[in-house]
């Protein structure tokens, strides 16, 4: 299919981001009116997803501290959508004052957004861009100025994945970037199920196709796929709560509630 | 107050409010941050001078850490309103507890509403602005390609026009109006469908109808159109679709580029490929590419006739008159073959003076009979050019066969070679190909093209007839005779192939060769047998006498086979000299000089011309074989006088005489009466090995025939 070439993507705020839907989900006020209505016909057909939008959060949170235990420094977080409490930045920086961070989203607005929130910090940019242009991103402007092609990179694909349907070949998009990687890198990702909440699953989607912005749940093992060319690092791909818990006490009874899979893999 | 009672506080309220709001905290870091903020709370309510604003700061302080959720502020009051009362004991006296936990709890409540409805306002404003500053962005992006596009749309060579998914043009730029010859208005009137040509092909509206109904997203093609002005314009057309976002057809793009002049530059060269630019005739491409047609289709039954033309004497009339006078002969020929063919016969000029003309589907040898005359009286009227009045005469070579029996190559050589016939034939005529003519033709120019290489490969050899002393019996010299040991045909003796060689020129190299050979022979013979050794005579060809080598491959030869020149006899014949060249004449005279003995062969035949034998330099005449044959008749004393006469005449100019082609004893005895010196033929041995001579030479053998008659 073609499109005009000379026109730009246009800024769209009539209709519901998953982005600001996100920021909705998770309390804040970066939305607009449609947004909102998206975000409670969602949670009226599944009120728990503020709390597994928390858990996911919680385990970015927790994947970045890991990953700069590790000794990585440098990250770049695909589909970073609305910045708010807790960016990979904040948790970064927290642990490693050097690290540095390049968000990469295709939503205009979460990238005009993010530029106004990180104006001035000399550690972090962001660069608006679609996960598929995996080359842009690695050569755009920013990214070369802030990560070190020769040191490992953390590539997050937090609670994105589930936006590639199958016939975008999610597995060869992560294959791209992993040929990109520099040896010892890391690969956080978190991804929609249809596992664990069988029930809810088929509404939910249909609710998002609807919204532009279509969810491909996958299984356990089609998440495992995604990790080709990875040593996953233990707990391997579990529900999201599951995944290195600060305490036992932040294990909820019934983690399968949260009905996305977290991971994280080494580059090979 | 107790510490502890505090930690408990905290850990419930932890219990309470976890997962009602989103913070960046696991729950032991949300405990700690809660009991900062419930140590903060008890200082407050049990502060002496009591100040309800700790519980607003706590509010505040919430909301900072992102709990923005109204549950959290549900179970937070709750949690609150129960327990403070709780703690009066370590509170000072006085205090009204229920006074202090409304108005902590008020307090709280109006400070994480307040902050709240701030953060959102600032959350709200800072989402507009990045909404109006991703939309400027785009918009100034937009607005940066428009004008790129404008300015490539207005500027393009290239005519670019846009249409509507209706077909209804809404813009067209200047090269396009240009090349169309409309103005944009007059453009935004029209509609793609009129565009039609009447000879456009039927697959450029169904690709066109299936890009509207967008089954597909472009096509390329070149395409006619009439300008406004009713001229004809070709272009390499490309038509794209484009889509909106969500896929469906929104317009459409023509790209288009006006080929007309490379079109137009194509056809020339196109008839330029096939056609004779003098006569505007077929050229030779196009009897190629004809013939190939003829010959590709099913050949059952079809035949096909060619006429090869060669104007007759063309040559002269561009020597003599110059080439426009040619040129303008050519066109006239070209109009009038022209007029005599009709439909399914091709008419080519194959180069100078040559014409063929291709007949489709001919009934028979007859048909081009019948044309091969039409075309020889369409060419009886003179030919009037500048002022001369040119008799046109040409030799046509005539083939009609089934198209199944032969080739195109074999076609027109058959044509080419049965032309040369018709020319040998008299010209002004024409010859239809005879299959035996060809053959023997075909032989001959075998033998022709093969000549040299077979006497590199030794299949030449060279025999000796005797040459006879009358007076004495004994031998004087002998003849050098060439043969031919064909791999196919067995020997071959000189009349078959020495016209061969003479019309291709080769030979002047077996002349060249023979006469090396035995002049080597005569060495061999002068070192066996000394002063007895044979004199060796050589036939020198006409073509030999125009060599400007021969004196030095003569003396070479000599030289290399250390032989006086006096042992060497060369004959040639008086055809040789004839002809304004001195060359021969002189190569004669210095070959005279240099000792070598000339005789004039087969004197008698033909031409004569007595003066010559006293001009030119000679030291032998050999009488041609007719004589011998006049002498054999008993009664007929003529001939014995007139070659009394002749031997006679040849004395007086100190020359020698041969009689050759004797045969008999009658033959042999009146040569010696008429005073001939020597004798050659069958009576005195045939052409024979080397060997056989030695043999002869030592007296082995009997000299000539006489005893075995």
């Amino acid at each position: 299919m073609e499109r005009s070439s000379w026109a730009s993507d246009d800024v769209d705020i009539e209709h519901a981001s998953p982005a600001r839907v996100y920021d909705y989900y998770l309390g804040g006020s970066h939305n607009f009116a449609v947004d909102r209505q998206m975000a409670r016909q969602a949670m009226d057909l599944w009120p728990e997803l503020p709390l597994i939008m928390q858990a996911n959060r919680a385990f970015l949170r927790r994947s970045v501290r890991y990953l700069v235990s590790q000794g990585i420094t440098q990250f770049l977080d695909i589909g970073s959508g609305i910045p708010t409490e807790g960016n990979v930045h904040e948790v970064a920086q927290a642990a490693a004052p050097e690290a540095r961070v390049v968000y990469v989203d295709v939503d205009p607005v979460a990238a005009a957004h993010s530029r106004t929130i990180l104006a001035g910090n000399q550690h972090a940019d962001v660069v608006q861009a679609d996960l598929r242009d995996v080359t842009t991103i690695f050569d755009h402007p920013q990214t070369r100025q802030l990560l070190d092609p020769t040191q490992p990179i953390g590539v997050l694909m937090v609670a994105m994945l589930h936006f590639v349907p199958d016939e975008a070949d999610p597995a060869s998009i992560v294959a791209q970037y992993r040929k990109m990687m520099p040896p010892g890198s890391h690969l956080v990702l978190s991804h929609a199920t249809h596992e664990g909440r069988p029930d809810q699953a088929g509404s939910h989607t249909e609710l998002y196709r609807r919204a532009g912005a279509p969810l491909t749940m996958r299984s356990r093992l089609e998440v495992e796929a995604l990790f080709d060319g990875f040593d996953l690092v233990a707990p391997g791909v579990v529900f999201l709560p599951l995944w290195r818990p600060d305490s036992p006490a932040d294990v909820d009874d019934h983690p399968e509630r949260f009905t996305g899979f977290a991971a994280v893999g080494r580059c090979r | 107050m107790n510490h502890a009672d505090c930690e408990v506080f905290a850990q419930r309220w932890t219990e309470a409010i976890v997962g009602t709001s989103y913070v960046a905290m696991g729950r032991r870091m949300l405990a700690r941050h809660l009991l900062e903020l419930t140590d903060q709370l008890v200082e407050g309510f049990l502060a002496a001078e009591f100040d309800p604003s700790v519980g607003r700061d706590v509010g505040v302080a919430m909301v900072e850490s992102h709990f923005t959720g109204t549950d959290t502020l549900k179970e937070t009051l709750a949690l609150i309103a129960e327990w403070l009362p709780g703690l009066p004991t370590s509170a000072p006296p006085r205090v009204d507890v229920s006074s202090r936990v409304a108005q902590l709890v008020g307090s709280l409540a109006a400070g994480y509403a307040s902050a709240l409805r701030e953060r959102s306002l600032d959350e709200q404003d800072a989402i507009y602005r990045a909404g109006l500053r991703a939309r400027r962005q785009a918009e100034q992006a937009l607005a940066a390609s428009e004008a790129k596009f404008r300015a490539m749309f207005t500027e393009a060579k290239m005519g670019i026009g846009i249409g509507d998914m209706e077909g209804n043009i809404t813009d067209a730029n200047p090269a396009l109006q240009e090349m169309f010859g409309y103005t944009r208005e007059e453009f935004t009137q029209l509609n793609v469908s009129s565009m039609v040509h009447p000879e456009d092909a039927a697959s450029v509206w169904d690709l066109y109808g299936e890009l509207v109904r967008g089954e597909r997203d472009h096509f390329r093609m070149e395409k006619r159109f009439k300008r406004r002005d009713g001229g004809e314009i070709w272009t390499d057309l490309t038509v794209s679709l484009v889509r909106d976002e969500s896929g469906v057809p929104a317009y459409q793009v023509a790209l288009l580029e006006d080929v007309s002049e490379r079109r137009r530059l194509q056809a020339k060269l196109q008839y330029q490929a096939y056609h004779d630019p003098l006569t505007a005739l077929a050229n030779r491409q196009m009897v190629t590419e004809r013939l190939d047609q003829v010959f590709a289709g099913p050949a059952s039954q079809r035949r096909v006739g060619l006429c090869f033309l060669d104007l007759d004497g063309f040559k002269v009339v561009n020597d003599s008159l110059g080439h426009d006078v040619g040129d303008q002969l050519l066109k006239t020929v070209a109009s009038r073959l022209t007029r005599c063919c009709g439909p399914g016969q091709l008419v080519a000029r194959m180069g100078g003076d040559e014409f063929l003309i291709i007949v489709e589907d001919t009934g028979g040898e007859a048909d081009m009979a019948v044309l091969a005359d039409k075309i020889l009286s369409a060419m009886a009227a003179p030919v009037r050019v500048g002022g001369h009045a040119l008799t046109v005469r040409t030799s046509i070579g005539v083939v009609e066969r089934p198209v199944a029996d032969t080739n195109p190559a074999d076609l027109i050589q058959a044509a080419d070679i049965t032309m040369y016939q018709a020319k040998a034939g008299g010209k002004g005529r024409y010859a239809m190909f005879d299959q035996n003519r060809n053959d023997s033709e075909v032989a001959d120019f075998t033998l022709s093209a093969t000549m040299l290489a077979a006497v590199a490969r030794g299949e030449f050899y060279v025999v000796y007839q005797p040459l006879v002393d009358l007076g004495h019996g004994t031998l004087r010299g002998v003849e050098a005779l060439v043969r031919w040991r064909h791999p196919t045909l067995g020997v071959l003796g000189p009349e078959r192939f020495i016209r061969l060689a003479e019309d291709s020129g080769s030979i002047v190299q077996l002349g060249h060769w023979v006469l090396a050979r035995a002049c080597e022979q005569a060495k061999a013979w002068r070192d066996a047998f000394g002063d007895a050794a044979p004199l060796v005579s050589v036939n020198l060809a006409p073509r030999q006498l125009h060599e400007a080598s021969l004196v030095t491959d003569v003396t070479q030869v000599l030289a290399d086979n250390e032989l006086d020149p006096s042992s060497l006899q060369l004959e040639l014949t008086e055809q040789s000299l004839l002809g304004d060249d001195a060359g021969p004449l002189t190569m004669l005279t210095k070959l005279y000089g240099m000792g070598v003995r000339i005789a004039l062969d087969d004197f008698g035949d033909g031409y004569w011309n007595l003066p010559d034998l006293r001009r030119l330099p000679l030291r032998e005449l050999k009488l041609a074989g007719s004589f011998a044959a006049g002498l054999q008749s008993p009664c007929d004393r003529v001939d014995q006088r007139i070659v009394r006469a002749l031997v006679d005449l040849a004395h007086a100019l100190d020359l020698t005489v041969t009689a050759e082609g004797v045969e008999t004893l009658t033959q042999c005895e009146r040569f010696q009466a008429a005073g001939c010196d020597t004798g050659q033929g069958a009576w005195f041995g045939l052409p024979r090995a080397p060997e056989q001579i030695d043999a002869l030479l030592r007296g082995a053998d009997p000299l000539c025939n006489r005893e075995a008659l």
